[in-house]
């Protein structure tokens, strides 16, 4: 059955036009099943259209979807019940409460079972530490609290997949700690979260896969280590004469040495001695006062990938 | 499909928690009870008699019999007041969610986009019949605080007791609602076509408007009979005795076939469209 694919998200050849403009062009993504994937790109990139068009919301132009193993749109009924979202900010009714709110929303549902509903509704809102909040006006919520009921809104029920759009977007940074913990300890169980933010921090830290997107292309995705590998690794150095020190970093490293700030930079292979380094640099009479190896971060990747880096609204 | 029938229910029952709760309905429900209230009090405050047959139609009944205040609020209401707030809970279906965000959230819960109209739809059908209803009620209770109540003579000429007048009434509320029903589609189907409720409630109350003049245009006589609001004021005829029914029975079938229409057209609209607010 396909239902029991391997894959949480597949996409093939996804492609949305606006206008003879393509947002969203050709992406295939796969999520694998368990994963924290990160949805990575600049804002305005075309994630959330993407998104939109996994959720059904939007129809793709060309290319197929499969959520949970079920074609989209065709099977959403089947697909979304066990999918919780957040997507493009939370929205509620704001002259209902939080309580309300997500019992309005859970009633949409026509397979939620309405003799659960009271008891979820509290245990989603206690899971996001609103419970205090729960009888208050969803208008008097502030934007942290909004994104916290917009969680617990995709907590309802027990899901395969939680798809989070920008999920700490407008949070102070205890809140985005928050977040943060409870996505991991979602993940823990077994639930694949399929998180969208132009943010790499926070893909870094909480993902174990990835995927860039820019100008609605899908540039590169994969665990954390296969993205990483494609970068390369570096030694840096700071050192009393750099001038003298460049020549002798250059043939230790058999490759181009640059000088910013101070530091000498040299990309190296993985297992570079830095300690044979430091004796030749010595031995020239040249202090060094640190020297250190950069391994490939993801950044100088992502940054390579889309150029002018993550804040950039094309 | 184990729940089905019960959540659909409880998806109704939410949309009117939804209605009932906000303070616009109720400002709204407040001013529709107020028509037949101001219109008492100013006819009882009025020095000068009305002749039969001066002012508004059932005017110069009023202070003779105290029930007919509610008839009188409701030929005053029909072409302007009651469309007004019609427009604005029918143009706010569709347009309303979208506007702040929640049709995508009930839209990925998932309810299907029919079921959703639907339950909007009759959530309108709710309002109106409390409108109505309302307009009905406090026209009866102002009407017996301010004027003599007995025996009710009718536009035929024929005499009923209260008993049976109260029943008249509640078949006017309902058949004002009926009426209503054509537009209620109309709204359902231009709250599909925006995210700006703004824009859609004034879309709505523009329709009844236009409607309104070509009835009242004699060069467009032979679409009369096809406009939703032509049998607006035909509720009269439930004070006759006995009651018309030919008119009833035209307006019932032409507002099913504004349901019929303007909802396809509403469902064709929602279900093909992207949902990107």
């Amino acid at each position: 059955m396909s239902a029991g694919s391997s894959w949480a998200i597949e996409t093939t050849g996804l492609t949305k036009s606006f206008a003879g403009h393509d947002a969203v062009s050709a992406v295939s993504l796969q999520v694998p099943r368990g994963s924290v994937f990160g949805f990575l790109g600049p804002n305005g990139c075309g994630k959330t259209t993407t998104i939109r068009m996994l959720l059904g919301l939007a129809e793709a132009t060309a290319g197929d979807i499969r959520v949970l193993g079920h074609p989209i749109p065709q099977e959403k009924e089947s697909a979304l019940p066990r999918v919780g979202a957040l997507v493009e900010g939370p929205a509620f009714y704001p002259y209902l409460s939080g309580t309300a709110n997500l019992i309005r929303m859970d009633s949409a549902d026509r397979f939620s079972d309405p003799t659960t509903r009271k008891a979820r509704v509290a245990a989603a809102l206690d899971r996001v530490g609103l419970t205090n909040a729960a009888d208050k006006k969803a208008g008097q919520y502030s934007l942290g609290m909004k994104q916290r009921l917009g969680l617990a809104n995709a907590l309802l029920k027990p899901r395969d997949l939680l798809i989070l759009d920008e999920p700490t977007n407008g949070l102070d940074p205890q809140g985005t700690r928050e977040v943060r913990n409870l996505i991991r300890q979602l993940a823990t169980e077994g639930i694949t979260i399929f998180l969208s933010s132009h943010l790499l921090v926070e893909i870094e830290q909480v993902c174990s896969h990835a995927a860039v997107m820019n100008a609605g292309e899908l540039l590169a995705q994969g665990s954390l280590e296969e993205l990483r590998a494609q970068g390369s690794t570096r030694v840096v150095l700071a050192v009393d004469n750099p001038a003298q020190a460049q020549a002798v970093v250059e043939a230790h490293s058999g490759g181009v040495v640059e000088l910013s700030e101070g530091y000498l930079r040299a990309e190296v292979p993985d297992d570079f001695d830095t300690a044979a380094l430091t004796a030749a640099l010595v031995k020239k009479k040249i202090g060094v006062r640190e020297v250190r190896l950069e391994r490939p971060s993801l950044e100088d990747y992502f940054v390579e990938l889309t150029g002018e880096g993550f804040d950039v609204v094309r | 499909m184990l729940f089905a029938k019960s959540v659909s229910l409880s998806l109704m029952l939410t949309e009117l928690q939804i209605m009932f709760t906000r303070r616009r309905t109720w400002a709204m429900l407040a001013a529709i009870a107020l028509i037949p209230i101001v219109l008492a009090l100013a006819v009882a405050l009025s020095s000068e008699r009305l002749a039969p047959g001066e002012g508004p139609p059932f005017l110069d009944r009023v202070t003779q019999n105290g029930l007919f205040t509610g008839f009188t609020a409701m030929l005053l209401a029909m072409p302007l007041f009651l469309p007004l707030t019609i427009s604005v809970v029918s143009g706010d279906t569709i347009a309303g969610e979208a506007g702040q965000g929640t049709l995508r959230y009930l839209l990925i819960a998932p309810v299907s986009r029919l079921r959703l109209l639907v339950v909007k739809y009759l959530g309108t059908i709710a309002f109106t019949l409390a409108g109505t209803f309302l307009l009905m009620v406090s026209g009866a209770l102002i009407g017996a605080l301010l004027f003599p109540v007995g025996p009710v003579t009718l536009l035929s000429g024929d005499v009923i007791g209260v008993g049976e007048a109260v029943w008249r009434m509640v078949l006017v509320a309902s058949y004002t609602t009926i009426s209503m029903t054509g537009m209620l589609a109309v709204g359902l189907f231009i709250s599909t076509l925006t995210t700006i409720p703004v824009g859609a409630m004034t879309g709505v109350l523009v329709t009844s408007g236009v409607s309104q003049i070509l009835d009242n245009l004699p060069q467009f006589e032979v679409i009369h009979t096809w406009l939703f609001t032509h049998y607006w004021l035909d509720f009269a005829d439930i004070l006759r005795q006995p009651i018309e029914l030919s008119s009833m029975a035209s307006n019932a079938l032409l507002q099913l076939g504004y349901v019929a229409v303007f909802g396809s057209l509403a469902y064709g609209r929602l279900a093909s469209k992207d949902i990107l607010s």
